[in-house]
């Protein structure tokens, strides 16, 4: 349920895949032809999603005290009288070609816009995952075990406000303590104003590019500007990472090889970190992987409080706008990363989950 | 445990460290200006096609006009811009520029009497949204060239009749009257559309600013011109950055990040006053909220219906509460400021008489559905009047849609109220005659959607041929007394119920001086500002 | 009296069942007894219970009618005036609208605890019990909408059949369904390969008989459990979409919708959007300890 809750943590749990091994050989072309077939279906819902809905693209081109006549021409130029089958084709084919065609509204190639939004969501959901995860991993082991001590109830009260609590709310509330009275972060936006397009962008990312350009006063500004959004999706992120992480680690210390461990005397620092951590690793990527991928959806509420150009706000005002290309553009590169991160994850778990083998 | 526990603190207090040592009170620098705006309407930059507020903005500060507003003194109307002079031929169809001296482009290429023409024969041939301003005046693509000519250091246009200078003037003031440079234009041009495509995100004037980038959502960002023929602006650059929520422009302002907001609700406005180094600038823009009651539907035709519904309004509590400071009261198509405007507010809050009409009218159990766009206030405005029409025995249902969605289904007629807000195009009486009182055809077949009394199914109650009329009038008087007559008529029989004109309230930090957002006339003006 | 509650309380804990009807009834009333101990969980429950009440009884509860507009008085901060939460920006008091937002918020929980499980778990089962073909085509359907962006999916349905709370039930029960068909179809994978199913296939039960009357009925628990932790993002998203502008229209006190009219005097009338955030804060905090509680009843190995 993450969409309106912008990195609750991410994608629910899932079944694992199938436990038999296949022949490599035939589960690289299965793993791709799938990947394939989702995205094909992924466009095909979009697409009919975009014809479908009483948003009049024209109407968004031409504007409002456009003539019935300038508006017939347009109505012809974006090819909307041809069956709708015929315009998906000719979509389909272009998507092949690497085009995801013009935006209508700012008349930019769609992917050109998306370079420009995608790196400001990456960046985001980045160090909004690195402070879940370096918070949320350590803190939900601890609740593990010590179960049951006021640290465990301090872990579960913080994940559980976090699941319950409105984002928009939060982040406003922030927004009105930190930067309004405090004035210890950076405002809405990614850099202050005068530091805007003052170094190259090479990556896209204002705090790579200000490091590659060794700009040290972009760097800070742009580090004021994003911890406190990305705070607030760590947050998120480190309710769902760190209850997960606990209950992995109590099936483990349940487990009969632990007490083995301690009966021999192991030390419990050994047998927390070296035996019952290294056994839910690769349980624990998938689910921080599932988690990021939540993340670079795009969180539309706190792009929106944060003025952050990203692409959860792109896609959405895109959507309400009938710009069906950007739409469509948006939708394939974030269905895209969520399915290359679940496959990743599944492949973690083929290749070292012992119970898959 | 310890090095866990030892381990989480640390890395708190790291974060804690990390965020507070970037603490600092900012202020912008002196040459620059930074404006906190919502752009979000900006789908193209192109004179010739650009129509939103966001775009008017940048392309007055971008391209010169042949005539154009001052900031300084909106009033005094259309002055001699690109244009040092005209001329009026004896039959009143022909107007003749003489081009300004010396002028050049950002390019460097000189501002000659060709450039001129090509601006407006490109807006003509390309046909886009806008042209009706142009074309208006019996210019079409196919007689531009014969319509519009150059001839040395002068320019001649020539209309298919005679109308009044000033309208033809003021027309020229309005974007789509933009000088564009010609050679930079077609240089660019691609499949022979004549640099479209180039024009929706560069720019090609000679204005006081150059434009450097256009972020879709973002920013934009604006350079001084210091070979301005009007002199070099005092901002040497100029930032409007995208911030949609109110609160968000306020802590910006507040914290001196910029130095201008200009969408803070009555509410920040209220709160920003009592705030140390900020000001507020009031002006009168040319936005009016109206509702519109659609004539196909067959309760809300009746004469008396209509009557009815404007005394549902609660004028003046909407104007001192949720819409305080932003909006004034006003009853006429035509916005206070415009040539002819009526000052007459008839209508009052009066639930009784409404209902004196309704029951002479023998309506019972009506239910009706406003259309209302997702924005705040207009919701607000629909509840006020969903709630005032529930006394009087009106079932009102709001349905709550994009501007685009709300939009589709008033042009299709399909909407039995519309909420609207509509601003004027040019900076004449024509721009809401010509489309609140006018509809030569109200037939289905017709089709003529550009026309507000068409979506609403209105014939215009013999109103057309009165605006026909007052167009064409070239003594000044006469005009004004012909538009305050058509005024008295529609505001007595027309199935548009005009509430509000819109005050745009800009707050500043204390050091800006000379702010312009062009009132009802024009769009914003960077050049003359100073700090 | 005493003696008979005690004879219950051994007949409820009976280590023998006399029958199977006693055996689940004993099941139900221990899974009760180590659920009660959860204080959390009983806080939630709690809660919700209020929250129940509150919604059937706000006609009585609340102290003015939610929709009455009062221009004059608008804005009023807590305790003014006769109104203990204040008054929104038409006047109307927020308490009162609070209460009746309940019954809306009730609703869509009621609607998508209906829709999104049910489908997932039709298909799911279907799913894993046919295999095949049909597996492959379900699960890739499945598959398809979880990598779509939620947002987007659920932008894209309200605004294609327009805003209003029935749409955006049917909204968030189409993005919600996939996790539970992906769980409805590792269970019936489990479920089917054993004995027992192969004993009743051989006594000649169709496959939907096996599919209503034996694999619905054990998936459920793992269900309910993931329900109820869902419900929390429900409500979230139900208020997401209000905030968007599509969710229930005005004049419509959901709670969402509330937060979002609210935000605009965030700084300076700070309670209009913090009192329904403050709603919708206890109302999903109280599913997550209800459903915290629940796992560790219902599903112990998930929980623990």
């Amino acid at each position: 349920m993450a969409f309106a809750e912008d990195g609750n943590g991410g994608r629910p749990d899932r079944a694992p895949l199938s436990h038999k091994l296949w022949p490599l050989v035939r589960g690289t072309v299965m793993t791709l032809s799938s990947i394939a077939v989702t995205l094909l279906g992924l466009l095909f819902v979009t697409f009919i999603i975009g014809r479908v809905m009483p948003i009049d693209p024209v109407l968004a081109i031409v504007g409002e005290r456009a003539s019935q006549e300038t508006y017939n021409e347009v109505y012809l130029q974006l090819g909307l009288d041809k069956p709708l089958l015929v315009q998906f084709f000719y979509y389909l084919w272009d998507v092949l070609h690497l085009d995801f065609g013009i935006s209508l509204l700012n008349a930019r190639p769609v992917s050109e816009d998306i370079a420009r939004v995608f790196p400001a969501t990456l960046e985001l959901a980045t160090i909004g995952i690195i402070i879940g995860v370096v918070l949320g991993v350590p803190l939900g082991v601890l609740a593990a075990v010590r179960k049951g001590s006021w640290i465990d109830q301090v872990a579960r009260v913080l994940a559980l406000v976090g699941y319950s609590m409105p984002i928009f709310w939060l982040g406003l509330m922030g927004l009105l303590v930190f930067y309004g009275i405090l004035g210890w972060v950076g405002g809405p936006g990614r850099v202050g104003i005068f530091y805007i397009d003052v170094v190259p962008s090479v990556t896209g990312l204002i705090l790579v590019d200000a490091l590659l350009d060794g700009n040290w006063d972009v760097f800070k500004d742009a580090f004021s500007h994003i911890i406190l959004p990305a705070s607030l999706l760590g947050y998120y992120s480190l309710a769902y990472v760190s209850r997960m992480t606990r209950s992995f680690m109590l099936e483990q210390l349940s487990a009969e090889y632990v007490t083995t461990a301690r009966v021999k005397g192991m030390s419990e620092w050994d047998v927390v970190w070296k035996h019952a951590f290294k056994n839910i690793r690769v349980q624990l990527i998938t689910v921080i992987a599932l988690s990021y991928a939540g993340l670079l959806e795009g969180s539309v509420l706190t792009e929106i409080i944060f003025s952050w150009p990203g692409i959860g706000s792109y896609i959405t005002t895109a959507l309400l706008s009938a710009d069906m290309n950007a739409v469509l553009g948006g939708t394939v590169v974030v269905g895209l990363i969520f399915i290359l991160l679940n496959i990743f994850s599944d492949l973690l778990y083929k290749v070292f989950d012992p119970r898959a083998k | 445990m310890n090095a866990l526990n030892k381990l989480l603190t640390s890395a708190a207090i790291g974060l804690a460290v990390g965020v507070t040592s970037f603490s600092a009170v900012a202020e912008t620098p002196a040459n620059m200006l930074v404006i906190a705006h919502r752009i979000d309407d900006v789908t193209t930059v192109d004179p010739a096609e650009s129509f939103e507020f966001a775009g008017s903005d940048i392309s007055r500060n971008v391209y010169g006009r042949l005539v154009n507003l001052d900031p300084a003194d909106l009033a005094a109307g259309y002055q001699p811009d690109l244009a040092e002079s005209w001329e009026v031929s004896e039959d009143g169809k022909s107007i003749t520029f003489t081009m300004r001296e010396g002028v050049k482009f950002h390019s460097g290429n000189p501002v000659t009497a060709e450039d001129a023409a090509f601006s407006l024969q490109r807006a003509v041939i390309l046909n886009k949204t806008p042209a009706f301003i142009l074309t208006q005046f019996g210019f079409t693509p196919e007689n531009a060239t014969e319509t519009i000519k150059a001839d040395g250091n002068t320019l001649t246009i020539t209309t298919d009749k005679k109308y009044a200078t000033s309208f033809v003037l003021n027309c020229l003031t309005a974007t789509i009257g933009g000088i564009v440079d010609k050679a930079v234009v077609m240089a660019n041009e691609v499949d022979g559309d004549m640099g479209n495509t180039w024009l929706k995100t560069n720019s090609a004037g000679s204005g006081p600013y150059i434009l450097n980038s256009w972020k879709p959502n973002e920013s934009v960002t604006l350079t001084s011109n210091p070979e301005y023929y009007g002199g070099a602006p005092a901002m040497e650059r100029v930032i409007v950055r995208h911030v949609t929520e109110s609160a968000s422009q306020r802590l910006l302002l507040e914290r001196g990040d910029i130095d201008i907001a200009r969408n803070l609700n009555p509410e920040d406005i209220a709160g920003v006053m009592s705030a140390d180094g900020v000001k507020v600038d009031d002006e009168l823009k040319g936005r009016l909220m109206y509702l519109a009651l659609n004539q196909k539907h067959p309760v809300l035709s009746k004469p008396e219906v209509r009557q009815a519904f404007k005394y549902l309004i609660d004028y003046e509590g909407m104007r001192d509460s949720f819409l305080k400071g932003q909006y004034t009261i006003h009853q006429n198509f035509l916005p206070a400021t415009y040539l002819g405007a009526s000052e007459e507010n008839p209508f009052s809050y009066n639930i009784e008489k409404a209902k004196e009409l309704l029951a002479a009218a023998g309506v019972e159990g009506l239910e009706v559905e406003i259309g209302v766009r997702e924005a705040q206030e207009r919701i607000e405005i629909g509840q006020a009047f969903q709630n005032a029409a529930a006394q009087a025995g009106i079932k009102v249902n709001i349905t709550v849609g994009t501007a685009k969605q709300i939009l589709a289904r008033y042009r299709a007629r399909e909407l039995d109220v519309y909420l609207g807000a509509w601003g004027p195009d040019y900076p004449d009486p024509q721009t809401n005659a010509g489309t609140f009182a006018y509809n030569p055809d109200n037939s289905d077949e017709a089709n003529a959607t550009g026309l507000l009394a068409w979506r609403t199914g209105w014939d215009a109650g013999g109103l057309t041929e009165k605006v026909e009329a007052a167009v064409t009038e070239g003594d000044r008087e006469k005009r004004v007394q012909m538009y305050l007559d058509i005024q008295e008529e529609f505001r007595e029989i027309s199935p548009f119920v005009m509430m509000f004109q819109q005050i745009e309230q800009s707050a500043l930090r204390d050091n800006v001086a000379n702010w312009s957002t062009g009132q009802a006339v024009t769009a914003a003006a960077y050049w003359q500002v100073t700090k | 009296m005493m003696a008979e509650t005690q004879t219950l309380r051994e007949w409820l804990l009976t280590e023998t069942p006399t029958s199977r009807r006693h055996a689940k009834i004993s099941a139900v009333y221990q899974g009760w007894l180590s659920f009660r101990s959860n204080t959390m969980a009983m806080i939630g429950l709690a809660i919700l219970v209020l929250l129940v009440f509150v919604a059937a009884a706000a006609p009585l509860l609340s102290p003015h009618d939610p929709f009455v507009q009062d221009l004059g008085n608008r804005l009023l901060p807590l305790g003014t005036g006769g109104h203990i939460l204040g008054t929104d920006s038409l006047g109307r008091d927020i308490l009162s609208r609070l209460i009746y937002g309940a019954r809306i918020t009730l609703y869509i929980v009621a609607l998508v605890a209906l829709i999104a499980p049910i489908a997932g778990l039709l298909v799911g089962t279907v799913s894993g019990y046919v295999g095949g073909w049909t597996d492959t085509v379900l699960m890739r359907v499945t598959d398809i909408f979880l990598a779509f962006p939620r947002l987007v999916l659920a932008l894209a349905f309200v605004a294609a059949l327009g805003a209003g709370i029935e749409n955006a039930v049917l909204a968030i029960s189409l993005t919600a369904w996939p996790p539970y068909a992906r769980i409805a179809r590792a269970e019936t994978l489990t479920i089917r390969s054993s004995d027992f199913i192969s004993a009743i296939q051989l006594q000649g039960a169709g496959p939907l008989r096996i599919i209503t009357g034996h694999i619905w009925p054990l998936c459920i628990s793992s269900l309910i459990v993931r329900v109820t932790l869902d419900m929390a993002g429900i409500i979230l998203a139900a208020a997401g979409l209000g905030f968007l502008g599509l969710g229930a229209q005005p004049p419509s006190p959901e709670w969402g919708a509330m937060i979002s009219e609210g935000r605009r005097f965030i700084l300076d009338h700070w309670w209009v959007a913090t009192m329904p955030g403050l709603a919708i804060f206890t109302v999903s905090l109280a599913f997550n300890l209800l459903g915290d509680g629940l796992r560790d009843v219902l599903d112990p190995k998930a929980g623990e």
